[in-house]
């Protein structure tokens, strides 16, 4: 073998050795979607948190004598926990949704399509990056409601139960995000996603009442609704009282998140409406 | 070698009623200039974007350097540096960062210096901190080839990159991309412009309706209507011995199709002798646009296979 051939042939070995990083581009692509929410953030954190308070100082007030949530919580307490995971789960959802929306009509996700990027690390991206978002704006919307009953609230009982709620709802909201910005060719298409599934999910599973005060009917709905699960577990960490077990509601959310992933790895893995 | 990209029999429909690609065949070496002519429709586009893993082909293969664009992508995407053919950018981003972002998305973190380059061949240094929404479109189209070579990828794959360009962008573009080419990258361009694929590219592949009807080197392509043009205007009709080389008529302009000098005194003589008045002449050779046109008609039965 001549000294050309054998340089040639180690550089193939060593190029081979080479890491793929295949976490490097993931980082990226993560770190572009925090981007580009934090750019515009007086639309994507400052509103909702805004939207938060305006719940809290127009229900709070409206229905502070009529509705009956726990003994010993007031209802402005009650409320404050329920509002924060409503910003949590809206704004995960907005984010991916819009995010991909937004570049599937410009057009330029190509750019991520064209970059070596697994199905699996486009997912997590996206994914987390909702996280990231929900949970911003739902710590904005804690520390700005958290002054209406700060003794109740701030008197924490299962911290670990908030953790894990705030990062399980943020996730399943994130992946559902996006599947419905997979599935949507147009914005309205998106919207009808908004309005006709996210947003009655979230005003009909708890945030502004307690479901034991409905009447039997609507509690039974009410059980249907994985959102109602991830409201009345995140409550459960601030005034260890909730409507269901948060062990039952740990089953459901968590199986509700393994499903909406595999649906939508399945549609990545496929290239579905992405790489027709 | 290595082929630089290798297609085979590669098919992709839409829906049960279109055939974008229907068995198509190439393979182009490393280091080529490589043109991929053909009217809209014709499939370039879903050619470009089944090499570039935008689009899934429904059989057939496609490889990049070797690397299979399935099941090898990663490998395959870094070796490809595509510039799409819509001018398409990210609102949210300044140059520099959607030049960053993008060597990111590859894997490389560190990459100003090589940035910096690019944007300096490209004349993008003084935009490198305006929004993407601020620049003119030739202003974006720049810094789409920019995206394209963050990676330095060896296969370069312009897809009309000149389309709705000024001239001056399109001289600095060729200049640049030539050079490219020269330090040994591959460069595959669609184009509407045959001028430019008569002058730029060494191969040249023709797809109609989905097929590819000629690949061959550009010369030999030319020499397939090896034949003159003869331009004339004249107000008075040509004598019926000359009529049938007329290949185009615009009023009192006419062209004729000739085989050789001979035919084109022949031709002089026989409108003298008509007592014609010939009021302007020209004669010229054939050019791509010639070649083009005779195979889309289908005039030229004798396709060249794929290597």
């Amino acid at each position: 073998m001549t000294a050309a051939a054998r340089t040639v042939q180690n550089l193939g070995r060593v190029s081979a050795l080479l890491p793929a990083a295949p976490s490097a581009g993931f980082r990226t692509l993560f770190y572009k979607e925090v981007l580009r929410f934090w750019k515009v953030s007086f639309q994507t954190v400052a509103a909702p948190v805004l939207t938060g308070v305006l719940y809290l100082l127009v229900f709070g007030h409206v229905l502070e004598d009529h509705v009956e949530a726990f003994p010993g919580v007031s209802y402005v307490a009650f409320l404050i926990p329920g509002l924060v995971m409503m910003s949590v789960l809206q704004n995960a959802f907005a984010n991916s949704s819009s995010s991909l929306i937004q570049s599937k009509v410009t057009g330029n996700l190509v750019f991520v399509l064209l970059a070596p990027l697994s199905h699996a690390e486009f997912f997590a991206a996206y994914a987390i990056a909702s996280i990231v978002r929900g949970i911003v704006v739902g710590l904005g919307v804690l520390a700005v409601t958290v002054w209406f009953a700060p003794q109740t609230v701030l008197d924490v009982r299962a911290p670990i139960w908030i953790v894990i709620f705030l990062l399980l709802g943020a996730a399943l909201l994130g992946v559902l995000g996006l599947i419905a910005g997979i599935v949507s060719d147009k914005f309205d298409e998106l919207a009808a996603f908004q309005n006709f599934i996210v947003m009655p999910a979230t005003f009909l599973s708890g945030v502004f009442y307690s479901v034991h005060g409905l009447p039997s009917f609507w509690q039974t709905v009410s059980h249907f609704n994985p959102f109602f699960y991830m409201i009345d577990g995140f409550r459960y960490g601030f005034f260890a009282q909730s409507d269901v077990s948060p062990w039952v509601s740990l089953a459901v959310v968590s199986a509700a998140l393994l499903l909406v992933t595999a649906i939508a790895l399945g549609m990545l893995a496929r290239g579905y409406k992405i790489r027709h | 070698m290595l082929a630089a990209i290798e297609a085979s029999a590669v098919v992709k429909r839409y829906g049960s009623r279109v055939t974008a690609l229907d068995g198509v065949s190439l393979r182009i070496e490393q280091g080529e200039f490589f043109g991929l002519l053909g009217p809209n429709g014709a499939g370039k586009t879903s050619l470009i974007s089944i090499i570039a893993g935008l689009v899934r082909a429904d059989s057939g293969r496609v490889t990049v350097l070797g690397h299979d664009v399935r099941t090898d992508y990663r490998a395959a995407r870094r070796a490809l540096g595509v510039v799409p053919q819509e001018l398409v950018f990210d609102p949210f981003f300044s140059v520099r960062e959607t030049l960053r972002i993008q060597s990111g998305y590859f894997g490389i973190r560190a990459n100003d210096d090589w940035i910096d380059e690019v944007m300096a061949n490209l004349d993008l240094t003084s935009k490198a901190d305006s929004n993407m929404r601020s620049l003119s479109g030739g202003m974006k189209r720049r810094v789409l080839v920019a995206q394209a070579l963050v990676h330095r990828p060896p296969l370069i794959v312009l897809d009309e990159p000149t389309a709705g360009v000024d001239v001056e962008l399109r001289q600095t573009l060729w200049q640049f991309i030539r050079r490219l080419n020269r330090a040994g990258h591959t460069i595959v361009l669609t184009t509407h412009y045959l001028e430019e694929a008569q002058e730029l590219c060494e191969r040249i592949a023709m797809l109609k309706g989905g097929r590819l009807i000629a690949l061959d080197a550009t010369r030999a392509l030319l020499a397939r209507v090896a034949d003159l043009r003869l331009a004339l205007r004249s107000k008075s009709p040509l004598p019926a011995a000359v009529a049938h080389n007329v290949i185009e008529r615009d009023g009192d302009h006419v062209v004729l199709r000739l085989a050789n000098v001979a035919e084109v005194e022949q031709t002089l003589a026989a409108i003298r002798a008509a007592d014609v008045v010939v009021e302007e002449l020209e004669v010229g050779h054939a050019d791509l646009e010639d070649v083009f046109l005779q195979l889309m008609a289908g005039r030229e039965a004798g396709l060249t296979e794929a290597a």
